[in-house]
């Protein structure tokens, strides 16, 4: 298996990847690598044709497309290494990440740091339970716009709309738009769950049936779907008996919620946040494994693409730092002294980094015999003592091993030398 | 018959905060603006009132494009009243890849002055 190493690795190259690749490199670390696995970066903006974005960042009223382009242009200029058609595998706690592409084949990726840029995918029909039949021509609003807007199909011609979200408001306007005809659009919430320009524009410009308290109670059709029974619900949720309503349709679209895609997250013992369904983070967007960091849906879904952008600047910006810091530490060796009654020691030097993989084992010889407990101390040139052991005897014809564990790696981040002493114990 | 002085709610859509504007005015006459929360908010109610404006986005076919489509929208809002013919004429319209960002794919649509306008390049399939 091919091996790379590279100093900050960016898991998706949406609105969140493409920042934090931007502003990793600012920060100063050389080797930026985006990893997606669609064939060109943008994430689900590619899909998103209407406008509603950029005018935090960019001042203007951008549709997703060109939201996308401005954002790829920069990270063109700022030299990041882009691997598209690449779907990520597998994350370690160490930060290797496992990626196959048809280009590539499967990579092992040892990252410095990496930052976690998988959004958020769509609540599918089975995470609402909705009871009825399953037949074809039930869909997520995601897919529709997909197949509307990339694949170029309509799904259907008579439309209901679960959800008043962003999503399913702009789907409704879609469908609309492109000759379908939204029968309803039901909210089981009794306030709009969207953006009120939305409402505006995609709902009360078309004339589109919006229903609040409402919800989707049954699904019928044996092959495609043929009709949705809705019905009123109470201050519970709970759907009202005798207020049921079967309206007559061939494609269900689905908008009740996103989650945050965190599958590679948990993999790597990234801890998560049952209230967000993301990452636990700290102020730099760092989550509970070192060097691992976290921006944009895949943290909390967000309602503005803007500010999912800058959450993966701020994440890059840390990754990038965090990288640069790491080099520095990796290039940084400390010198192993023989201190008192030690006559060598091997090696002679040692990269503090090289704990990260596990213990470290050192071998000495003592300059005369001690037929007594005796106490070996590894000492650092700011006089704190990282490690202590005894020993029953020490002679200088045998050569004695001890570890550096794993533990001390946070004690030794400005050492540069660690001398070796041996001891007798008194009244031992 | 002078007309009557009277308030209109609107949602604004000029950007994501969609501000609820009360507006007052005589017929077309715009008098006050009130919960508009920066000067946009003025625009949207004057043209609103007037002449309603929308900015066109839909996709039109590519031949030979890495994908079947390509998004586009009007380079500026376009009248209501002529919006679903732009649409209509946007439906025969079919371009050839590879398409540049921001190419005119529609001059002129409906002799509105605004050019219809792709939003990314699209290179061969």
């Amino acid at each position: 298996m091919r091996e790379k190493a590279i100093d900050v690795a960016i898991i998706g190259s949406g609105p969140a990847g493409m920042a934090a690749a931007i502003s990793a490199k600012q920060a100063g670390a050389e080797d930026v690598l985006l990893i997606d696995r669609e064939i060109e970066e943008g994430g689900i903006l590619n899909q998103c044709i209407h406008n509603g974005f950029g005018t935090q960042i960019f001042r203007k009223d951008l549709t997703g497309p060109e939201y996308v382009h401005f954002f790829a242009e920069k990270v063109m200029a700022s030299n990041v290494k882009v691997w598209n058609d690449t779907m990520v595998l597998e994350l370690t706690p160490e930060r290797e990440i496992y990626a196959i592409s048809p280009e590539r084949g499967m990579v092992k990726i040892k990252a410095r740091s990496v930052v976690l840029a998988m959004g958020c995918r769509e609540r599918p029909r089975g995470a609402i339970n909705i009871p009825g039949d399953r037949p074809s021509g039930v869909y997520t609003a995601g897919t529709v716009q997909r197949l509307i807007n990339i694949e170029g199909y309509m799904p259907g011609e008579r439309f209901v709309i679960l959800g008043s979200g962003d999503i399913g408001m702009i789907m409704a306007r879609r469908v609309t738009l492109e000759g379908g005809r939204v029968e309803r659009v039901v909210e089981i919430l009794p306030y709009l769950s969207g953006l009120r320009r939305n409402y505006s524009q995609c709902i009360v410009d078309y004339n589109i049936p919006l229903q609040l308290s409402h919800t989707v109670v049954r699904i019928n059709g044996r092959k495609h779907l043929e009709s949705v029974t809705i019905a009123k619900v109470d201050e519970k949720r709970k759907p009202i008996a005798g207020t049921e309503e079967t309206i007559p349709a061939d494609t269900l679209i689905l908008s009740v919620g996103l989650i945050p895609e965190n599958e590679l997250s948990k993999q790597a013992g990234v801890l998560i946040d049952p209230l967000t369904g993301g990452p636990y983070v700290d102020e730099s967007m760092q989550t509970n494994i070192p060097g691992i960091f976290a921006a944009g849906n895949v943290v909390h879904v967000y309602d503005l693409v803007d500010w999912v952008s800058k959450a993966g600047e701020l994440a890059g910006r840390s990754a990038g730092k965090y990288a640069v810091k790491h080099k520095e530490e990796s290039r940084r060796k400390i010198r192993l002294l023989p201190g008192k009654n030690v006559h060598h020691i091997v090696p002679q030097f040692f990269d503090p980094l090289s704990l990260e993989e596990g213990e470290q084992k050192i071998q000495f010889r003592v300059t005369k015999p001690f037929e007594t407990t005796v106490k070996v101390s590894m000492i650092g040139n700011n006089n704190k003592k990282v490690k202590e052991r005894i020993l029953r005897y020490a002679r200088p014809s045998e050569m004695i091993e001890i570890n550096i564990p794993q533990s001390i790696i946070g004690s030794l981040s400005r050492v540069k030398t660690l001398s070796i002493d041996v001891e007798e114990v008194k009244n031992a | 018959m002078p007309e009557k002085e009277e308030i209109t709610k609107l949602i604004c859509i000029m950007c994501p905060m969609g501000c609820e504007l009360k507006v007052l005015h005589k017929g077309k006459d715009v008098l006050k603006v009130e919960g508009n929360g920066c000067p946009l908010g003025i625009k949207f109610a004057k043209e609103e009132l007037t002449n309603p404006k929308r900015v066109i986005i839909t996709t039109v076919q590519v031949e030979g494009g890495l994908y079947p489509l390509v998004p586009v929208r009007s380079e500026k809002p376009v009248p209501k009243s002529v919006f679903f013919k732009i649409l209509e004429e946007l439906r025969k319209v079919k371009v050839k890849a590879p398409l540049k960002f921001h190419q005119v794919v529609l001059k002129n649509a409906m002799n509105t002055g605004v050019n219809i306008i792709t939003t990314r390049a699209l290179p061969k399939a």
